[in-house]
């Protein structure tokens, strides 16, 4: 499927794999410069390898003893007593309130991180397009904790009017229905402030591509008579899309394991607390429920179970980025 | 057609094409003005994404700003260490916690710059077939590795493993981690956008290929990988969830990267975080407006040095 200016996205942004610049060089020619680099190089790729694979195996070993313990059905309860002999403890909650956040934050920042990326590449006055870089920059340059503290303190009562409109008006949807939380610190209030941390990301990124557009194709789209939307969707967006789903990924992945600014404003639940599938009901995240038990790994056996719970993030965040570069894989191939 | 002249046939086309000649057809012109439409919707829409966009940044920059500026001014924020200061004290200053984060962050670069610009050597320069699609997955997947599962992970290894104390250097090793990726993508991007032809020319004069890369690869694409090592340090430097874990808060000036508790600022924010008196809100405030400026001079830096050191341009 090539593009309507005649150049495919593979062409244009070879991967690593199925590229073709170069293909045929024989440039390193065995010298001993050629092989010491080469080896460095190859050892830092073999490193990155062996790091993840560690990260897996390690997560797993640690997690499995309390795992066996596990006198609940880990993946199905909703329970999480990490004491004693006979600990009971199970992900479900944890898994619908990171997924549920996550996706709230990709729906808000993508598009509007793509948009703004335009912004600055295609419609911002000369003058402003630097500033305007720089001030999403910015927003990429706050830590998740000031968010976390921002969240809490200043944004989260002025967010409690709009929770309270949405249950009046759409609480017959199960998605907003009320609940018992009172305050902000509910899983779409998390959902809009990861949405916020993540904007940088997406905008940066996607920047970075849309300026790297040839400027024969945007020439090219234009002389044939495009409106400026028009040779946007056929020669920016196609050039930049790989940049837009990598930044994407980025994105989620940093949404579904932020942790400190979660913990900080979402309500974590009691025991007991009966299950609702609405959205302004609070919760905690892998992440948050590890941080806030950080202070309490002193077992083997308690330490083990966060342990699980960070091995269940890890393997999310492992299959998310792995379905994402499948995606990617299956366009290029496409496109080719 | 087969009488008139190419003149004649040019000019008729320019005349269809001219604004404000008569239309074709009532159906192009409808079509036109949908595009119009699309276009001038699509503008304002961008427009306002961008506006809306600005709105938490100056929020939270206006909150941190006007809570945290005041004490900043005081020299002894940047002087004087929280030790013996209590939540319901005023005084003290944050240069332990300062200081921390420059280390923590100065030894997690030292690690993973080398190791990820290589990385990204490899996939560009070198890689090929498996091998590479397997490294390349790979830091796709670190990309997305959350910090806490990071700092667990050197949890699993430095502490429950080893048997080591929660130490500065083990939480540098946790941000090794997050940094690598990011350096290791923006440096692929950057160097995949070198022209070809650069290389090319280099081989033709004979100079071999890993003096190509390091002569006129990389200083080609040395103002981007510069902007992605800042970007990636920028992220480890306020990153608080493997600190939590691994890196313990106190309130005094540690230099000691193997024994010890040393504070950083994001620490020092989240350690007073549900504080309600006001002496201990006000740091907070001041140490998340620090923490902001110590990235953003850095950041400004890079960017400096990138525009100085670019070939390009």
């Amino acid at each position: 499927m090539a593009t309507v200016t005649g150049v495919s996205v593979a062409d244009e942004m070879p991967g690593p794999d199925g590229r073709t610049p170069l293909s045929g060089d024989r440039a390193g020619t065995g010298r001993l410069g050629d092989r010491l680099f080469g080896g460095a190089a190859l050892g830092a790729g073999l490193l990155v390898v062996a790091l993840v694979t560690l990260i897996g195996v390690f997560l797993l070993w640690r997690a499995v003893p309390s795992l066996a313990n596990n006198d609940a059905n880990f993946l199905t309860s909703r329970e999480w007593q990490v004491d004693g002999q006979h600990p009971r403890f199970g992900i479900v909650e944890m898994l619908w309130t990171t997924v549920a956040a996550s996706s709230i934050a990709l729906l808000v920042a993508v598009p509007v991180g793509v948009a703004v990326a335009l912004f600055i590449t295609q419609y911002s006055p000369r003058w402003l397009s630097r500033p305007a870089a720089n001030l999403v920059d910015l927003l990429a340059a706050v830590p998740s904790i000031v968010y976390g503290l921002w969240g809490l303190r200043t944004f989260g009562p002025k967010f409690e009017p709009v929770q309270a409109w949405l249950t009046d008006h759409l609480g017959w949807f199960p998605l907003f229905a009320k609940t018992s939380i009172s305050g902000s610190g509910t899983i779409l209030f998390i959902g809009i402030i990861l949405a916020i941390m993540i904007l940088p990301i997406v905008t940066a990124l996607s920047r970075e591509v849309f300026a790297q557009t040839p400027i024969t194709h945007i020439e090219g789209a234009l002389a044939l008579g495009a409106t400026k939307w028009e040779m946007i969707r056929t020669a920016v967006l196609p050039f930049g899309r790989p940049g837009v789903i990598s930044a994407s990924m980025l994105a989620l992945g940093r949404a579904l394991g932020e942790t400190i600014a979660v913990t900080i404003i979402v309500s974590a639940l009691s025991q007991g607390t009966p299950w609702t599938w609405s959205l302004l009901n609070g919760g905690e995240t892998f992440a948050s429920r590890i941080a806030n038990n950080a202070a309490e790994f002193d077992s083997p056996q308690k330490t083990g179970a966060f342990i699980a719970a960070g091995l269940v993030l890890f393997v999310l965040t492992f299959v998310v980025n792995a379905v994402a570069r499948v995606v990617i894989e299956r366009r290029k191939a496409f496109t080719e | 057609m087969s009488t008139a002249t190419p003149a004649t046939a040019v000019a008729r086309t320019r005349a269809a094409g001219r604004p404000g000649s008569p239309q074709p057809s009532p159906a192009l012109s409808h079509k036109a003005r949908s595009r119009e439409l699309k276009n001038a919707a699509a503008r304002v829409l961008v427009w306002l994404a961008f506006l809306v966009a600005l709105v938490p940044l100056v929020w939270i920059l206006w909150s941190v700003v006007s809570q945290g500026y005041h004490l900043l001014l005081d020299s002894g924020w940047w002087t004087h260490s929280q030790k013996g200061i209590t939540a319901r004290r005023q005084g003290g200053g944050a240069v332990h916690a300062i200081q921390g984060t420059l280390l923590q962050g100065a030894v997690t670069a030292a690690i993973s710059v080398p190791v990820a610009v290589m990385t990204a050597v490899y996939l560009v320069e070198y890689g090929r077939g498996k091998l590479a699609r397997a490294v390349s997955f790979m830091v796709d997947i670190l990309t997305g590795i959350p910090s806490i599962v990071a700092g667990l992970f050197i949890y699993a290894v430095w502490v429950t493993t080893l048997g080591f104390q929660r130490v500065a250097f083990a939480v540098s090793l946790s941000l090794v981690l997050l940094m690598i990726p990011t350096v290791v993508r923006s440096t692929e991007e950057m160097l995949k956008l070198v022209p070809n032809e650069l290389r090319e020319a280099s081989y033709a004069l004979g100079v071999p290929k890993w003096k190509t890369i390091v002569r006129v690869v990389l200083p080609t694409a040395f103002s981007g990988i510069i902007t992605g090592i800042l970007l990636g340090l920028a992220r480890v430097m306020g990153e608080t969830a493997p600190l939590l874990i691994l890196g313990p808060y106190t309130k005094s000036i540690a230099t000691d990267l193997f024994g010890g508790y040393m504070a950083t600022l994001p620490t020092m924010i989240n350690q007073d975080r549900t504080e309600s008196l006001q002496p201990a809100v006000d740091r907070v405030w001041a140490a998340a407006l620090t923490l902001i400026l110590l990235i953003l001079v850095l950041n400004l830096a890079g960017r400096l040095i990138a525009r100085l050191g670019s070939v390009r341009k």
